[in-house]
C-alpha cells in the first residue's frame, strides 16, 4: 500500500519540488567534462559537427541582425546565446523527425532544412517563406506563444497512428509555459502517449518579464509533473548536455511512445526583437555573467584541448555564412512581389462567391 | 430511405464518412463509450474502434490544436466541441490557426477538418449551453460556417463539409436534434456548400434566415398566406460566406426582404446580410431591409427563453411593417 501523508505541512510540500529537477550538465563553463560517461557516447566527429552548428548559428544571428539594420528584413527575434538550446537539441533528432519552431527558432530551422532565402522571407513578411515542399517535416514558425505545442502534439499523434518512427520536437519559451496551451499540449501528449519532445527554452525573460515573476515554480521542468510526463532541466548553455538530452529523449519517446519535457536554462545575449531595448529590464552585469557561460567558448576550450578544433575554423564558418546569406538575399529579391489576388486565392481551395468577386476586382486593379 | 431524426441523420453521415474515408477520426469530450452528450456518436466507437472514435481530455483549445496537427498530417479530423458556447476556450485555434492555415502556407496545403458543435436555445439548458455564436465564426475569413435545418440537409451538408479540403464549422441546433424527422437516403450523398435553399417560394417578400428560425419563418409564412401575403423563405445553409446570388435573385422578384435570426441584434450574421442586400439590391427594393432578432441581452435564464427567442408572431409583424412601408 502507498504511504499516506501523515502531516499537514504545506511549506514542506513545496520545498521538495526543486530537488527533483537538478540541472543536467556534461561540459561545465570551463570546458571541463562533468559527465564522462555521457561524453564517451559522442564521437569526435559528432562533437566537431556540433561545434560547427553552434558557430554557424551564432554567425547567422549576427549576420541577420546586420541585415535588419540595413533594412533588408522587417524584424528579427535574436537568438545569440541560445545556440546550445536550439542547435544542440536539434542535433538529437534524426532524418524525418518533425520540427515545430517559434519565431525565435528560424536559424535552427534552416539547419533542419528550411532554405535560407525562405527563412529571410519569413522575417520580411512574404508568403514565399511559408511555401514548403509537401513532405518537409516542419510547421511554419508559430507566433502564438505555446499554440505550437498543441499542434506538435497533434502531429505526434499522427506519427504514432501512421506508425512512422519519427518524433516531433516543439520549441517554446519560458513565458509560454504560463499559457493554457502549454499545459493542454503536454497533458494531451501524456494522456495519448505520443512521441513529442517539448523544449522549453528558459532564457529568463518573456520580452521584459523575468521568469520568477511569471510563476512561483522554481523550475519549469516541474510543470511536466502535473501532466505525468518525463521532465528534465538541462544546462542550456552546454551544447553537449542539450545534445545528449535530446538524443536520449528521442530514444525514449519512440520506444515508450511517451512525451518528454526539456527545460534548457539559457539566455539571449541580444534584444527580444530588433525593436526591443533590454537595458530597460536587465543589467549589463547579468548579461556579462551569462556571457561567461557561452556555449561556443566552452565547447571550443574542450575541442582545442583535444586537438580537434582551431579557432581559425570559426572565421571560415563566418565567411561561409556571410556568403550564404548574400546568396539567400539575392534569391529572396528575385521572388515576385505578392499580390492581393494571390492572398485571396490562398484563402480557400474551393472559392466562395465573395472571394471570386474580390479576385475579379483586384485582378483589374493589379493588372492596371 | 430511412425516416431519421436530425440527430440520427448526423450520426448516419458520420458512419458514412468513417466508412468512406480511412483518414477520418472522431474525437472530443465523451464521444467514445458514452456516444456524446447528445448521443450523436452513439455506437460509433463499438463499430469503428477506439482508434477512429475516442475521448479526449477536457480542453477545447487542446482538442482543436490537435485537430490542426492531425490535419497537417493528412487526417480528416472530426472533432466535436461539446457545446459551441465553450468554443470561446478555443477561439485561438479557430481564429488564429485553423481558419488561416491554407493562407499561411501560401495555398500549398489544405486543412481538411470539420468541427461539429451544437448551439441554439429553447431546450432549457444551464447557462452557456444555448448561445448562438455563428456571427463570431462568420466574421472569420477562411472558415465556412454551415447550419443545417432538416435531416436530409444535415447528412448531405455534413458529408460535403467532411469531403471539403477547407475547414468547416458545422453548427447543429439543439432544438432540432429530436424535434424534426425526415426521409434520408441510407447511401452516401452530398448537399453542396455555399448554396442557400429556397425552402418556400413566394412573391411579396423574402425572408432570409437559418437554423431553427427557418422553421419559425415557415410557420410565419403559413400565417401570412392566410392574410394574403406570399412570403419566400431562404434557408442559408452555409451562413458564411453567404450565397448572395440566391438572395439577390429572390429579392429581385419580391422587392422586399426581412432577415430573421435567433441571435441578438448586435450578434449573428443579420447585420452583414442586411447591408449586403441594401448595397446590392437598393434599386430593386420597395422598402428598407429589416430584421427580426433577439434583444441585446446575454442569452436569457431558462424560465424566460421562449419569450426571448423570436417566434412566428414577431416575424409576421415585421413582414407586415415591411409590406405596408
Ligand atoms: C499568445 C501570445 N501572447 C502574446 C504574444 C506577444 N509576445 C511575443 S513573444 C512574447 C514573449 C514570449 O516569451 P517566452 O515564452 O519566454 O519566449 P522568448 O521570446 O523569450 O523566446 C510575447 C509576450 C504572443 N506572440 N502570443
Ligand atoms: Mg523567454
Amino acid at each position: 500500500m502507498a504511504e499516506k501523508l501523515s502531516k499537514l505541512n504545506f511549506d514542506k510540500l513545496v520545498e521538495g519540488y526543486k530537488d527533483n529537477f537538478k540541472m543536467y550538465q556534461v561540459l561545465d563553463e570551463k570546458g571541463k567534462v562533468v559527465d564522462e560517461k555521457t561524453m564517451k557516447e559522442f564521437s569526435d566527429d559528432e562533437l566537431v559537427a556540433l561545434m560547427e552548428d553552434i558557430v554557424w548559428g551564432r554567425a547567422l544571428d549576427e549576420r541577420t541582425i546586420i541585415l535588419n539594420r540595413q533594412g533588408a528584413l522587417a524584424n528579427y527575434a535574436t537568438a545569440g546565446g541560445q545556440e546550445a538550446s536550439q542547435f544542440g537539441t536539434l542535433k538529437g533528432l534524426e532524418e524525418g523527425d518533425f520540427l515545430v519552431p517559434g519565431y525565435r527558432d528560424i536559424g535552427v530551422s534552416i539547419k533542419h532544412g528550411l532554405p535560407m532565402h525562405q527563412a529571410f522571407m519569413w522575417y520580411r513578411g512574404h508568403v514565399g517563406g511559408n511555401k514548403y515542399d509537401k513532405d518537409f517535416p516542419m510547421m511554419v514558425p508559430q507566433v502564438v506563444v505555446a499554440g505550437g505545442i498543441t499542434h506538435a502534439m497533434g502531429v505526434a499523434f499522427a506519427k504514432k497512428r501512421k506508425n512512422e518512427k519519427n518524433v516531433v520536437l516543439a520549441f517554446t519559451g519560458d513565458s509560454a509555459t504560463s499559457e493554457g496551451d502549454f499545459y493542454e499540449g503536454i497533458n494531451f501528449a501524456g494522456a495519448f502517449g505520443v512521441p513529442l519532445i517539448v523544449v522549453v527554452q528558459n532564457n529568463g525573460y518573456g520580452i521584459s518579464v523575468p521568469v520568477h515573476e511569471q510563476t512561483a515554480a522554481e523550475t519549469l521542468a516541474q510543470k511536466g509533473v502535473a501532466a505525468g510526463i518525463a521532465s528534465i532541466q538541462v544546462d542550456g548553455m552546454d551544447p553537449v548536455a542539450t545534445y545528449a538530452a535530446a538524443r536520449k529523449a528521442r530514444e525514449y519517446a519512440l520506444k515508450e511512445n511517451k512525451p518528454v519535457l526539456i527545460e534548457t536554462l539559457t539566455y539571449r545575449f541580444g534584444p527580444h526583437t530588433m525593436s526591443d531595448d533590454p537595458k530597460k529590464y536587465r543589467t549589463d552585469e547579468e548579461l556579462n555573467e551569462w556571457k561567461k557561460k557561452d556555449p561556443i567558448v566552452r565547447l571550443r576550450t574542450y575541442l582545442v584541448e583535444k586537438g580537434l578544433w582551431e579557432e581559425s575554423r570559426e572565421e571560415e564558418i563566418k565567411k561561409e555564412v556571410t556568403k550564404e546569406a548574400r546568396q539567400a538575399i539575392e534569391k529572396m529579391n528575385q521572388e515576385p512581389e505578392m499580390k492581393i489576388v494571390d492572398l485571396l486565392e490562398n484563402m480557400y481551395e474551393v472559392k466562395p462567391q465573395n472571394i471570386k468577386e474580390q479576385i475579379e476586382k483586384y485582378k483589374a486593379k493589379e493588372q492596371g | 430511405m430511412a425516416n431519421l431524426t436530425f440527430a440520427g441523420a448526423i450520426t448516419d453521415a458520420l458512419k458514412n464518412a468513417l466508412n468512406k474515408f480511412d483518414n477520418t477520426m472522431i474525437f472530443g469530450q465523451d464521444v467514445g463509450p458514452n456516444g456524446g452528450v447528445f448521443r450523436i456518436t452513439d455506437g460509433l466507437q463499438d463499430e469503428f474502434g477506439k482508434s477512429r472514435v475516442f475521448d479526449t481530455p477536457l480542453a477545447e483549445s487542446g482538442i482543436l490544436g490537435m485537430t490542426l496537427g492531425l490535419g497537417h498530417e493528412g487526417f480528416r479530423a472530426l472533432p466535436e466541441l461539446q457545446f459551441s458556447a465553450f468554443s470561446t476556450e478555443a477561439i485561438s485555434p479557430i481564429m488564429g490557426q485553423i481558419s488561416r492555415y491554407r493562407y499561411r502556407y501560401g495555398g500549398t496545403r489544405n486543412l481538411p477538418i470539420t468541427i461539429r458543435t451544437p448551439f441554439g436555445g429553447g431546450v432549457g439548458t444551464p447557462e452557456l449551453h444555448s448561445d448562438s455564436m455563428e456571427g463570431l465564426f462568420g466574421g472569420i475569413p477562411g472558415l465556412r460556417v454551415v447550419v443545417p435545418t432538416n435531416p436530409y440537409d444535415a447528412k448531405g451538408l455534413l458529408l460535403s463539409a467532411i469531403e471539403s479540403n477547407d475547414p468547416v464549422i458545422f453548427l447543429e441546433h439543439l432544438k432540432l436534434y429530436r424535434s424534426v424527422k425526415g426521409e434520408v437516403p441510407e447511401e452516401y450523398y452530398t448537399v453542396p456548400l455555399d448554396k442557400a435553399a429556397v425552402v418556400r417560394e413566394g412573391t411579396d417578400v423574402t425572408i432570409v434566415t437559418s437554423g431553427f428560425m427557418v422553421h419559425e419563418s415557415m410557420k410565419a409564412a403559413d400565417k401570412l398566406e392566410k392574410e394574403g401575403i406570399s412570403a419566400e423563405v431562404i434557408d442559408l445553409r452555409t451562413i458564411a460566406p453567404i450565397d448572395m446570388e440566391t438572395i439577390r435573385k429572390s429579392v429581385g422578384k419580391t422587392h422586399r426582404a426581412v432577415v430573421v435570426q435567433e441571435s441578438q441584434r448586435v450578434a449573428g450574421v443579420g447585420g452583414n446580410l442586411m447591408s449586403e442586400i441594401g448595397e446590392r439590391c437598393f434599386m430593386e427594393l420597395d422598402a428598407p431591409v429589416s430584421r427580426v432578432t433577439a434583444p441585446d441581452t446575454v442569452y436569457p435564464f431558462v424560465q424566460i427563453e421562449n419569450e426571448w427567442i423570436p417566434g412566428p408572431e414577431a416575424i409576421v409583424e415585421k413582414v407586415n411593417e415591411t409590406i405596408k412601408f
